[in-house]
């Protein structure tokens, strides 16, 4: 067992704590570079969605899993990133203009609704991020001088200093995931500046972080403004991706499943929002899998075990009929949220943190250590 | 003014709906602390129960009614029980969630069983109207809005004069005090949860004539009964029902006289408002502490 004895607080809050980290994260970087020459150009496609997805995990991450605060309305926040992205895009704009004008347009948004959030406590400002979402859904749908309302707006190839970059292609790829890069970087910096422990702070203990001097009000806006600007840098990533925006992509799913990728990866750190990223985007393959490919497996494999052939077919076509019933990811998705957060709250990464603490400790490991603190006292109503 | 009294009348019925999706949140909160995003899908799932007794099985309406109630009082026990009780006492987040995904798996769920087409309750009184002078008023809106009250009252009169219902408020206060004091507060949420599950089957029950029974009802009225129930300040039962005619009125009368697209919008509005100006709501029950 590596145990890491620090000395000054330097040493505390370097970003790679020991060699290992060199090693493991220099050869993920190697592989994700090599990636679009090694794989199709299908699971290319589905690694810049795990690469956006991440992208708004970890903006998500920020507010939620790092300062507290709850918001189902995340994909406003995209589609605001997305539609500046597009409108100005359609004026002539370069990239290297409108991806950071969205990103700034969509962190003021996000700072102006985190202004009730320094009223407002658990479930109002979830209601109140919800409220939000919806108008701003509407708000694209009307706007039709802007945002061509239903019709939706096309999003051309990206122009980045003269290069053309078409939205399936290995330069598109690397700028995702550059992108990606900087900004774990950039939130890994924050957060162990003196914003970022403020943010801390207040999701320990608002009381115990007011009384040591930390502004509340002003950290959480900033949370707010952070989370929504780098969101909106997704958005416009995700416009170029998708290449058609309209407002009926932007729904109260999407801000679920945005939600699911902090849940499903572990709200309490940065591998969290990776790993749940590149779940929720294996969700869909994994459907269309059992569409097409498992009644098929499991009528042979029922043949194998002697079941006539008509008993067989019949199973086939039932399962068949099983998977292809429309509703079907909204039931996966809800079975998926109501396991993870029965059997799994630390999510993916805290099983992965379970299982090496397991084999560090063997074979003194305790399930208690991870065991969370139930508090059946009134907390939400008297603050 | 004909027209005016015509849309409010219809707005009163929507808002009694959303008074009762509201209540069912409202209830569940006072008890436990958790909002129940799947309130909407639970009264989605009472109208399709309802289907399933009166047209398939072709029982009594009335009987077939209760039944559904019932069936929905079940439902919600079950739900407590093995979805609910285990996350007790854990951050509000992860309950939040674990009811978000339980709507979904509903709304799925029923589409899979009853098909996605709309289907239609047959009420004895839905074809009748009355006739006030010029006012036209159908007798399944209005139905909805003299049920709303009975049940209102009823619970009203169940939570302030019965040993039960002062059991549920003590456990709303404080679990730990009511546990001690030798309430049986795991039996008293179950409880809480099979009332706010019934709650919802009677306005998925009353909805079905009106609009048709249909797996995604639920969740675009229950969505809209958040601003209903924040309105009424979460913790009041005739909060909720004041809050839900409120929005119902106020979105009726916007489809009307405002352009298109401020109907949706107009719940939604009001809920920031409120959130902005009132926090607490209109019959704020909740203490709020200074730092």
């Amino acid at each position: 067992m590596r145990f890491i004895f620090k000395t000054d607080y330097e040493q505390d809050i370097k970003l790679l704590q020991h060699g290992g980290h060199w090693w493991s994260y220099g050869l993920l970087f190697a592989v994700l570079a090599a990636a679009p020459y090694l794989v199709g150009s299908y699971l290319q496609s589905q690694l810049v969605f795990v690469f956006i997805y991440a992208i708004v995990g970890v903006a998500l991450m920020i507010l939620v899993g790092f300062t507290g605060q709850g918001s189902i309305g995340h994909a406003a926040f995209l589609a605001i990133g997305a539609y500046t992205a597009a409108y100005l895009q359609a004026r002539g704009y370069p990239f290297e203009v409108y991806f950071p004008a969205a990103g700034i347009l969509t962190g003021i948004v996000g700072a102006i609704v985190g202004i009730p959030a320094l009223r407002l406590h658990g479930i109002y400002l979830l209601i109140a991020t919800i409220s939000f979402a919806f108008i701003v859904e509407e708000v694209l749908a009307r706007w039709e001088s802007v945002t061509h309302g239903n019709e939706g707006m096309r999003v051309r190839a990206i122009e980045f200093f003269g290069q053309t970059v078409s939205r399936d292609s290995n330069s598109f790829y690397f700028l995702c995931l550059g992108i990606l890069v900087l900004v774990i970087i950039g939130t890994l910096n924050l957060m162990r500046s003196p914003t970022g422990r403020a943010f801390i702070a207040i999701r320990d203990s608002e009381t115990a972080a007011k009384s040591m001097g930390v502004d509340i009000g002003r950290y959480k806006v900033r949370s707010f403004a952070i989370s929504a600007a780098i969101t909106g840098l997704a958005g416009t990533l995700y416009a170029h991706k998708m290449s058609f925006i309209s407002p009926e992509m932007f729904t109260l799913l999407l801000s679920i499943e945005f939600i699911m990728v902090i849940i499903i990866g572990g709200a309490f750190g940065l591998h969290g929002a990776i790993l749940g990223a590149i779940f929720i985007v294996m969700v869909d393959p994994l459907i269309t899998m059992l569409k097409d490919d498992v009644p098929g497996m499991i009528a042979a494999f029922s043949r194998g075990f002697g079941v006539g052939e008509d008993a067989a077919r019949a199973i086939q076509d039932r399962l068949y009929a099983i998977f292809s019933a429309p509703g079907l990811k909204g039931a996966i998705y809800g079975l998926i949220i109501i396991l993870f957060v029965l059997f799994e709250p630390l999510g993916l990464y805290g099983r992965w943190l379970k299982i090496k603490l397991y084999f560090q400790l063997f074979p003194l490991y305790k399930r208690a250590t991870f065991r969370r603190q139930k508090t059946y006292v009134k907390s939400e109503r008297n603050r | 003014m004909l027209d005016f009294l015509q849309q409010l009348v219809s707005g009163l019925a929507l808002g009694c709906i959303y008074g009762l999706i509201a209540l069912g949140f409202v209830l569940i909160y006072k008890a436990t602390e958790v909002i129940n995003f799947a309130q909407g899908d639970l009264m989605m799932l009472g109208g399709f129960v309802a289907y399933t007794y009166i047209t398939i099985i072709g029982l009594n309406y009335w009987l077939g009614f209760l039944l559904a109630v019932l069936t929905m009082g079940i439902v919600g026990m079950t739900v407590e029980r093995f979805v609910v009780r285990p996350i007790l006492g854990y951050p509000l987040f992860s309950i939040i969630m674990v009811t978000i995904g339980l709507g979904f798996l509903l709304r799925s769920l029923a589409g899979m069983i009853w098909g996605t087409d709309d289907l239609k309750i047959e009420a004895p009184f839905s074809q009748g109207v009355l006739r006030i002078g010029d006012l036209v008023l159908a007798y399944d809106k209005l139905s909805v809005i003299v049920a709303t009250v009975i049940l209102i009252a009823v619970l009203y009169l169940f939570f302030n004069r019965t040993r039960l219902g002062t059991a549920m408020r003590a456990t709303s206060e404080n679990m730990l005090a009511a546990y001690y004091m030798g309430i049986p507060v795991k039996r008293v949420v179950s409880l809480v949860w099979a009332i706010s599950a019934m709650v919802a089957g009677v306005a998925g029950v009353l909805l079905a004539p009106i609009t048709f029974v249909h797996s995604n009802v639920g969740l675009v009225l229950g969505l809209k009964a958040f601003p209903a129930a924040v309105l009424g300040g979460f913790g009041s039962i005739p909060g909720a029902l004041v809050g839900g005619l409120i929005i119902g009125v106020v979105e009726t009368l916007a489809g009307f006289y405002l352009p298109q697209g401020w109907k949706d919008v107009a719940p939604y509005l009001i809920l920031l408002l409120v959130l902005l100006l009132r926090p607490e709501g209109l019959f704020g029950a909740l203490g709020r502490k200074k730092v």
